[in-house]
């Protein structure tokens, strides 16, 4: 792998590009490896590099049906940010942020991670004294926090939608330190740095079936043969339960639904900040690429399912809630729209936990934060294989904690899936 | 767009239905064990295929709904009234 560097800019732009190498070995699987990662995904990636690199453990393949950067690391809307507040969430992604800060120079690879400040709309007095709450735990723990007054807001962000008598924007609760990625540099880069460590990247791999000795899992089988792994870690949310059931664990408390993103045509600049907003039953999300395009979401499309398709209505719903922050969308063109299959759990929160089997370890349920979470989701899971426990901020994120009522359940929704958006 | 065939209505967008969740779920009895209660209330088969699931005719009837539904392909395969007594009287009226 050449590293990139100045000098190596140089050299191949005066000799026609044509002393890069590829950027991550097609090597072929062999039969068994000390850990195998399933999931080619931004958290597995980030899992096999964190144990070569954290902990030294290099024999280690990633097994991905498909291509890297072709599921959920390419359908999100790459929103970094830490605004959490319960205990073990707030420390975590403020954890990832941190890691988020010298991702570019940690991978050699430039993931454009831009602190350009993630601003969350408030339309009420109640709304406002909630998120203050929350604003406030999070400077109580070191994380930055700021209110916005209006006067500021409008000096900021001048073009959104100050005219609304239904629900007139009062302020904003501000995460200066959080903006947003370039999501498949993200996965190239965990990708080519886990390859550089010894790590074996094994695409079109899909999992077929394990073989189960003595409790244990002794070796997967795959569409590329079988291969043998000492321990295996699940890191395929979305499909977290099919794997769960191959290996006749049961239920998970999770359910599988599909949330959509939209990109337009691209623009001039046009917003600096990710903004969001969550009133009246309307959840919206937006900021604009490097290219130009503007890139927002919404909710989930509300009926459980593993297609990854979004169906019209919530493409409506996710226009007119634009069109009621953002007039100024009104007549900007969807270039294309996706979804991808979360995880979503009974409380909001992830699994980065041991399973009743000894030899297997779960990597699972992001809800709709998968992408933010990924460098310390990675820190924190390699840390568990390696360590065989779990460090204090992830010791709740198991599966034992609804049995024992220490729910980790940001939004108060209760056990209802799909309204932990 | 989904089309659910209500029993009740007939043939609607599935805009116009508010989505339950596992139709299968059975609660344990008051004094059964915690475990049984966490497994019924927090944990899931969260099938890859077809399954039944509530959906309410929340713009419409208002009526709770079991739907026999892919979570792969969205097909329909059926949709009955979720109360039994119902069921009947819907099969009786056929």
């Amino acid at each position: 792998m050449t590293k990139f560097n100045a000098w190596n800019v140089i050299k191949n732009g005066l000799n026609g590009q044509s002393y890069w190498t590829r950027q991550w070995r097609d090597p072929e699987p062999k039969s068994s490896y000390d850990v195998v990662i399933i999931g080619g995904g931004l958290h597995g990636l980030a899992t096999a590099y964190y144990l070569a690199k954290n902990h030294n453990i290099k024999n280690v393949a990633v097994l991905e049906k498909g291509w890297i950067g072709g599921g959920n690391a390419g359908r999100n809307t790459t929103i970094v940010r830490s605004n959490y507040m319960m205990p073990g969430n707030h420390e975590f992604y403020e954890h990832s942020l941190k890691l988020w800060e010298n991702l570019s120079h940690e991978l050699n690879y430039n993931v454009m991670f831009s602190q350009r400040a993630h601003v969350s709309l408030f339309h009420s007095p109640g709304a406002k004294d909630s998120v203050s709450r929350i604003y406030n735990i999070m400077r109580l723990h070191g994380t930055d926090a700021e209110l916005w007054d209006l006067k500021t807001l409008k000096k900021k962000i001048p073009h959104l939608n100050y005219h609304n008598s239904r629900f007139p924007i009062l302020g904003a609760a501000v995460q200066k330190r959080a903006g947003n990625a370039r999501h498949d540099a993200v996965a190239w880069g965990y990708a080519r740095a886990a390859d550089t460590l010894g790590v074996d990247i094994l695409q079109n791999c899909e999992v077929t079936g394990f073989t189960r000795k003595n409790g244990n899992i002794e070796s997967i089988q795959t569409s590329r043969g079988i291969i043998k792994g000492k321990k295996i870690g699940f890191a395929v949310a979305g499909n977290t339960s099919v794997l769960w059931q191959m290996v006749e664990l049961g239920n998970l408390p999770i359910e599988s639904h599909k949330l959509q993103a939209f990109v337009s045509e691209a623009v001039k600049p046009l917003l600096d900040q990710v903004v969001v907003y969550g009133v009246g039953g309307a959840h919206f999300y937006i900021s604009q690429s490097d290219k130009g395009s503007m890139v927002f979401g919404g909710d989930l499309d509300w009926y459980k399912s593993y297609a990854q398709r979004g169906n019209l209505p919530m493409v409506q719903d996710v226009a007119e809630a634009a069109m009621a922050i953002f007039p100024s969308l009104g007549r900007i063109r969807l270039l294309r729209h996706w979804a991808g299959v979360m995880d979503m759990t009974m409380d909001g929160s992830f699994f980065i936990c041991k399973t009743p089997i000894s030899n297997l370890y779960l990597n699972a349920g992001w809800n709709y934060g998968g992408f933010k979470a990924s460098p310390a989701s990675g820190w924190y899971f390699a840390d568990l294989i390696a360590n065989e426990s779990p460090h204090n901020y992830v010791q709740n994120h198991n599966l034992e904690r609804f049995e024992k009522g220490i729910n980790i359940d940001e939004r108060g929704a209760g056990p209802d899936p799909k309204l932990h958006g | 767009m989904i089309r659910i065939n209500c029993p009740y209505c007939g043939e609607r967008d599935h805009s116009e239905f508010s989505y339950g969740g596992d139709a299968t779920i059975n609660y344990p009895s008051l004094d059964a064990s915690e475990k049984d209660w966490t497994e019924a209330i927090f944990f899931r088969k969260n099938i890859k295929g077809f399954q039944f699931e509530t959906w309410h005719h929340s713009n419409g009837c208002r009526m709770w709904l079991v739907v026999e539904r892919s979570t792969v392909t969205h097909e329909i395969k059926s949709v009955k009234p979720c109360h039994p007594d119902l069921q009947k009287v819907v099969e009786n009226n056929k």
